[in-house]
């Protein structure tokens, strides 16, 4: 087996680390695939994949590049790209300190309560006080390394003359702290390390969650651009070639498209005929035949001859520039959103400091004396503190992404599981989405020996149709016949020799007759019809939907006549040949009116409309870019899990409702006993750590629920 | 009251170590990849034979 620890610097051997995201990478087969087959490449040294993040970490040698890497692990079969080469996003580093953080607290809470169980039961004296200075001398640098979440979001807030959650907390736990100091300075009766680290133990245990959940989904995760060609070879007018950067195009140069290459601008076609791969643009899977004069489009890959493209527009004006652009802005109206533990603390935190300070000012008025009075204040603030508050939604949250995530749904955070349940109106895109996305071959009427020829051929091209038929024959168990010399022309197919007789799979000649392909054996030759097959479960998701009090349309960029059909067979209303910016207006309407849409689809002109949407659900075969979009990445060939989102989603803020209900009971319950001075801190740390149980135990109901329910 | 001497040191010393250890696999990349130790299990030593 392969070991891999990578330190960043490895110049001593020649070698350099890569990553790429590879998203098909699904059991522990393709680990091993993996792994073993780029271990054969030349000059690769280790190779190691990170199943939870779907990535790969190659170690290799400096004269390999990524080109290569990832042609050879599409010849593996996994389709992979480029990811950066820092390992560690911003949000991965955050959730590394807080689970730190929530170890040094555990440490300190456990050894500063083992000493503390003797204090409450008698120990006195000399012992008393070693005890109060063990706790402090563990205490004191738990409370500074463990708090500083808290310290810095509180600081931070008040610095901008705003209060949040954490200002309570954070004087909660220093005024304890610094008592309990005092305290045993002098040689006192009580110090309340135990409930300050306490209390920064439980908090940050569901800060850990909540943070641990948002990470899951967004790792490995590429972006728009990079799909976009870097360089382009430009013609200068005396016939030389060089290469230019994509942002140094302008419109008015000569690009020389090879085969295999994306474009890096837009343009039109000037010389050349072959056909492209525009499923970036327009999800359409099939490769479109283009000639001279026909306009192409950056991102989209040129799959057959070399062409000549005279650029139109370059980086930032291209229209997937322009697609990246309206996701950006259609993104930051999403992120207006409150989250309702947010609106929450905005009346809670001013509210906690008012009772904590009246209750300061009435016993010191009361005249009990300033310590008695600190107390007391200090209890306030810890039994109101908002553990059950701060644990009401990311237990829920976490509870439900794990059911979700056993149904085959990721959720990226817990905004999009509340913005989930609250969505109206489901807008559906139609290829890849409410059809399966890759064609399926008919391939019923081909006899033995036809499959076998049409297996050796299919397996060796890198054409959609091809590979959809390849997969469909692998699947049936046929074993591929003996074809030699084969060789593949873009856009008309490709051919070998079986034996003597000459062997193709070929465009069929007839247009307008759907997809097909055409195989030839010597003379004979036969039709393979493709369909794009619908999601085996769309009526019963619709269906569910509809239970759901949801409405269903769909939303596409394809043809009015394939739309059509496909709407009135599910009976639902539909709109076609919709532009990017199309169903961006249609949302924004939509938005209008009141309605909060939800947007599944996987093609990148829908990118827009999944990040403008209420929530957004995008299949896992979709884009990257549609995936970073969506709220949500379902797995699998079924359609259920979109319905089953909205379900959960539903129920799950059924449960935080309830859980703030509990917590806010909880307050009006055990508050007043504070502010009379019936707690004393350790009391209050200790209701408020069964508060938290309570309301842990409620979120577990989630997943116990949705076991007994029928699938 | 003297045994607390030993085991007031012995009990930190033993968080302490489990602290440590945490914060070596934690640096150790021991959590980076949970889902990929699961599924490792299930990969055969040898490649099957065709």
């Amino acid at each position: 087996m392969t070991t891999l620890s990578l330190p960043d610097e490895i110049d001593h051997v020649g070698l350099t680390d890569s990553r790429f995201t590879v998203p098909g990478i699904r059991c522990a087969g393709c680990i091993a695939k993996i792994e073993r087959g780029l271990q054969e490449v030349d000059g690769v040294d280790a190779a190691r994949v990170n199943f939870s993040a779907k990535r790969v970490a190659v170690r290799h040698d400096r004269s390999l590049d990524a080109e290569t890497l990832v042609a050879a692990l599409g010849r593996l079969g996994f389709e992979a790209q480029s990811a950066a080469t820092n390992p560690l996003g911003q949000d991965d580093i955050e959730s590394r300190t807080l689970l730190r953080a929530v170890a040094v607290a555990g440490f300190g809470m456990m050894n500063i309560m083992l000493l503390s169980v003797s204090v409450w039961s008698g120990a006195g004296g000399v012992t008393r006080e070693l005890f109060h200075w063990l706790s402090a001398l563990i205490g004191l640098p738990v409370v500074a390394y463990a708090g500083r979440p808290f310290f810095s979001s509180a600081v931070m807030a008040l610095r901008h003359r705003r209060t949040n959650m954490d200002v309570p907390i954070s004087i909660g736990v220093l005024l304890a702290t610094g008592l309990s100091v005092y305290e045993t300075a002098t040689g006192g009766e009580h110090a309340y390390f135990d409930s300050a680290v306490m209390l920064l133990f439980f908090l940050l245990v569901g800060r850990a969650l909540d943070s641990t959940m948002r990470n899951k989904t967004r790792a490995g995760i590429g972006s728009l651009l990079s799909r976009m060609g870097k360089s382009a070879r430009v013609v200068a007018p005396d016939g030389s070639t060089k290469s230019v950067a994509a942002e140094d195009l302008s419109p008015g140069m000569l690009m020389l498209v090879a085969a295999g290459e994306a474009l890096a601008a837009d343009g039109v076609i000037e010389e050349g005929r072959s056909s492209i791969d525009n499923a970036m643009l327009t999800g359409e899977s099939i490769p479109q035949a283009v000639g001279f004069g026909d306009a192409v489009h950056a991102g989209a890959i040129n799959m057959g001859d070399p062409i000549r493209v005279r650029v139109t527009a370059a980086s930032s004006d291209t229209v997937i520039a322009e697609i990246a652009r309206l996701m950006d802005e259609a993104g930051q109206s999403r992120s207006y959103y409150v989250r309702i533990a947010d609106r929450a603390s905005r009346l809670y935190a001013p509210t906690v400091h008012t009772l904590a300070l009246l209750a300061f000012g009435g016993w010191m008025i009361a005249g009990v004396g300033l310590h008695q009075s600190l107390v007391i204040a200090i209890a306030v603030l810890i039994i109101t503190c908002p553990c059950a508050m701060g644990l009401a939604v990311p237990a829920a949250h976490v509870v439900a992404s794990g059911v979700l995530a056993r149904r085959g749904l990721l959720v990226k955070d817990g905004s999009a599981l509340e913005r989930l349940a609250e969505v109206d109106i489901a807008l559906f895109d139609k290829t890849g989405t409410l059809t399966i996305g890759e064609p399926v071959p008919e391939i019923r009427h081909l006899s033995r020996e036809r499959k076998s020829i049409a297996l050796a051929l299919a397996q060796s091209s890198r054409h959609p149709l091809s590979r959809g038929l390849a997969r469909a024959l692998e699947a049936e168990g046929v074993t591929p016949a003996v074809v030699c010399s084969l060789s593949e022309t873009g856009g008309t197919g490709i051919c070998g020799s079986w034996g003597v007789t000459r062997v193709a799979l070929e465009r069929t000649e007839i247009l307008g007759g759907g997809l097909s392909s055409t195989l030839r054996i010597g003379k004979d030759r036969v039709d393979i019809q493709f369909l794009d097959p619908m999601r085996p479960d769309v009526v019963e998701t619709l269906h569910a939907l509809k239970t759901c009090g949801i409405d269903s349309r769909i939303l596409s960029g394809d043809r009015q006549m394939s739309v059509n059909a496909l709407a009135r067979e599910l009976g639902i209303t539909s709109a076609a040949e919709m532009r990017p910016e199309a169903k961006l207006t249609l949302l924004y309407a939509l938005g209008k009116e009141g309605h909060r849409p939800l947007m599944v689809g996987d093609g990148i002109n829908d990118g827009p409309a999944l990040a403008a949407a209420h929530a957004s659900i995008a299949p896992s075969s979709a884009s990257d870019v549609s995936q970073q979009a969506a709220d949500a990445v379902f797995l699998g060939r079924g359609l259920m899990p979109v319905a089953l989102a909205v379900e959960v989603a539903r129920r799950t803020m059924r449960i935080v409702r309830q859980n703030f209900g509990f917590a806010i009971a909880y307050n009006v319950v055990a508050v007043p006993l504070a502010i009379a001075g019936l707690l004393t801190p350790l009391i209050a740390a200790i209701a408020m750590s069964l508060s938290s149980l309570v309301v842990v135990g409620n979120s577990l109901r989630l997943a116990r629920d949705t076991k007994h329910q029928p699938t | 009251m003297n045994v607390l001497a030993y085991l007031i040191p012995v009990a930190l010393a033993f968080g302490g170590a489990g602290l440590a250890m945490f914060f070596w696999a934690m640096r150790n990349g021991q959590f980076e990849d949970l889902d990929g130790a699961a599924n490792r299990i299930l990969i055969d030593d040898e490649e099957p034979k065709e």
